[in-house]
């Protein structure tokens, strides 16, 4: 396959390669068609994207620094690891890229209801923010152990005027938050605009939400070529459902760029208690796409388990299931304990607290940093920050001091 | 002549329409559920749709989530849905059996060897509630020999010329859905939804039957009016939830299907 290749999917119905496609109830049907419909038309008009400029560079706080972490890599004594600060924009995360573009697509399409699903809060938490700026009605979908595990995020949604509805089917997760948003958007279907959070869910999601968040890459090339002179030699990122991962990755899968996703491996891979999906998942369908899924040998879908409540998900998007088969991008599994490792190792070297989510990213860039000369260079996306984890940080040590 | 036409031919013959029941299989285990079952049979439902649990049913509301969590912790599956099928097959040698399910379970048994094992177990027809016609070819593609229908759903979403088409590739009969919103939600607008039948049926000649949000003889009456057949589930399941350690469970649920059949005879 030659290197443009890789950029060519999804075909017109929506496929990654064997991935994607839409796999719902009927009802939804003409919905997606009609969303896909607005997605083409709206979105790539020049109109809409000042729009969508002005909103990320006056209102989230776009274009985020570059920023090399000197401390950090003199520590490691290997390669300079640079940060993608997504951590600085408004609301905490790079969540923001994403809701503010789909909430002004529900504008221009005349809806004005939306609803999100949320694992860790930071989707919900910009969706609710969307919602906010646009002067539209919210409600968040929200596993009961999520909202235990995320209190702070749930507070800043209902501050912003969204409904946190809380989701006690299945494990209480996001997998059983996005199960019960798809039932809600079934009987809302016809005012209300489903604003998903990550690069899954049926076509056109996995595309839009690409598109909204490949400006971080965007950004991240220009900058690494203005201070560096050159390409990066590694991208990591930490990969959920893989929306921060590929908004930074998609920019760079034509060049000659080493790329590592890094899912949670939980307690370990091999405890079967984690979420590499596509390090230890199989085929399947959930959500309304084929992808890797965690899942048993009957096609019922497995609990997911991760420290970081935003990577707790037993599928991945697509556009990753493809890559990883087309061996474009290594995938490999970072467990809690090593996440919190990195996670502490950056607040004090850097200062800057991390979110749990992006620790897994850390931490496979301080392995991967060691093995490296000096002379190379490691682009981490830092996607977001950490205040939301400090319960979660806590209780850890509690535990450790018993 | 399959036994799908033949159920519809000797009903409009004896000026009934169909009383199609959906249940879990394995709710709540495998050997109480066939009594359910052959309860159902016995006391009228013309089509049975054999539902096969799915741990993610985004498109069931609380009742029928409920009861495919019991199946599954029941140990259901589709290896032994299929034995189920056979031994309705067996029993009930006239009564179609439509298997329904999410399609990741069919997924992962195989497209093939679930088309093989459920045509050979007697199964009429299948019904995957997540696959809708732009992605069940690769489904149907690989089904060849002896025909089993992919029962279709059209929903009052669908716009007309996507409704046509949808008629145009069906077989058996067409699964129309009453109302947005999943499984079981109250309130059945009879007057929307005559109108939506009345849509679909200058398109097909394919007989429809009509379900979601139907749970009482009163709506049977009103939607058997207008249509071929009256889908109900989670009036059923969530008879079962309420009478679980009933020793007479399979006795209830037959008097409720002799209220419901009653209102189908025209």
């Amino acid at each position: 396959m030659t290197q443009e290749q890789y950029r060519q999917y999804p075909d017109e119905k929506g496929h990654f390669g064997p991935y994607g496609g839409r796999y719902v109830a009927e009802t939804l049907m003409p919905a997606l068609l009609e969303l896909e419909a607005a997605f083409n038309r709206f979105v790539p008009d020049s109109e809409f994207q000042a729009e969508l400029r002005v909103m990320l560079h006056t209102y989230a706080g776009r274009p985020t620094p570059l920023y090399c972490a000197r401390r950090l890599s003199d520590k490691l004594g290997g390669a300079a690891i640079y940060l993608k600060r997504e951590d600085l924009l408004h609301t905490g995360a790079h969540k923001i890229n994403n809701t503010l573009g789909q909430a002004l697509l529900a504008k221009k399409m005349g809806k004005t209801k939306i609803i999100a699903e949320t694992g860790a809060g930071q989707h919900g938490v910009a969706t609710a923010t969307a919602a906010a700026y646009f002067g539209m009605e919210c409600k968040v979908f929200m596993g009961v152990e999520d909202i235990r595990r995320q209190a702070p995020n749930v507070k800043r949604m209902e501050l912003l005027g969204a409904t946190v509805e809380p989701v006690a089917s299945g494990t209480g997760t996001l997998k059983d938050a996005m199960n019960e948003a798809m039932r809600y958007w079934v009987s809302a279907i016809r005012d209300t605009f489903y604003v998903i959070g990550s690069v899954a869910g049926p076509h056109p999601y996995p595309t839009m939400v690409r598109v909204f968040q490949k400006i971080i890459g965007e950004e991240a090339r220009a900058q690494v070529m203005e201070t560096c002179g050159r390409l990066p030699d590694l991208l990591i990122a930490c990969v959920g459902g893989g929306s921060n991962a590929m908004g930074l990755f998609y920019p760079f899968l034509n060049d000659d760029v080493a790329i590592m996703g890094v899912e949670a491996a939980g307690k370990g891979v091999e405890t079967g208690k984690h979420a590499a999906t596509l390090t230890a998942g199989t085929t399947g369908v959930l959500h309304g796409s084929k992808s890797y899924l965690l899942q048993d040998e009957c096609g019922q879908i497995r609990e997911a388990h991760s420290i970081s409540a935003g990577l707790d998900y037993p599928g991945v998007g697509p556009e990753h299931a493809l890559l990883k088969d087309l061996g474009r991008i290594t995938y490999m599994s970072v467990k809690d304990d090593e996440a919190l490792k990195a996670f502490e190792t950056l607040c004090r070297v850097e200062g800057i607290i991390p979110a749990l989510e992006s620790s897994h990213a850390v931490y496979c860039a301080m392995t991967e940093a060691k093995k490296r000369s000096t002379e190379d260079i490691i682009m981490v996306n830092l996607s977001g920050r950490g205040d939301k984890d400090l319960g979660i940080v806590a209780g850890v040590d509690e535990i450790k001091a018993k | 002549m399959t036994r799908i036409e033949k159920t519809f031919d000797r009903l409009a013959a004896a000026n009934e329409k169909a009383l199609v029941g959906f249940i879990t299989a394995g709710d709540p285990d495998t050997a109480k559920s066939f009594e359910i079952i052959s309860s159902m049979i016995d006391n009228g439902v013309d089509v049975l749709e054999l539902g096969v649990p799915f741990s993610d049913p985004t498109a069931d509301g609380p009742v029928i989530q409920r009861s495919s969590a019991r199946a599954i912790k029941s140990k259901m599956t589709l290896g032994k849905a299929k034995e189920m099928v056979g031994s309705i097959r067996k029993k009930y040698p006239d009564t179609p059996v439509i298997v329904f399910s999410y399609y990741n379970p069919i997924y992962a048994y195989g497209i093939e060897n679930f088309y093989g094992d459920f045509v050979s177990a007697g199964a009429d027809g299948v019904l995957v509630v997540d696959l809708p016609p732009e992605e069940s070819d690769e489904m149907t593609g690989k089904w060849t020999g002896d025909p089993l229908p992919l029962i279709r759903l059209v929903a009052p979403t669908t716009p007309d010329d996507r409704m046509k088409h949808i008629a145009d590739v069906s077989e058996g009969f067409i699964y129309m859905v009453s109302k947005t919103g999943v499984t079981g939600s109250a309130g059945l607008d009879a007057q929307e939804s005559s109108g939506q039948v009345a849509r679909l049926k200058q398109m097909t000649r394919l007989p429809v039957c009509v379900g979601f949000g139907i749970s009482t003889p009163a709506d049977v009456a009103d939607m058997a009016r207008v249509a071929d057949g009256v889908v109900i589930g989670s009036a059923f399941e969530r008879t079962i939830e309420n009478n679980i350690e009933d020793p007479d469970l399979a006795g209830i649920i037959g008097r409720q299907t002799a209220g419901y059949k009653a209102a189908t005879r025209m």
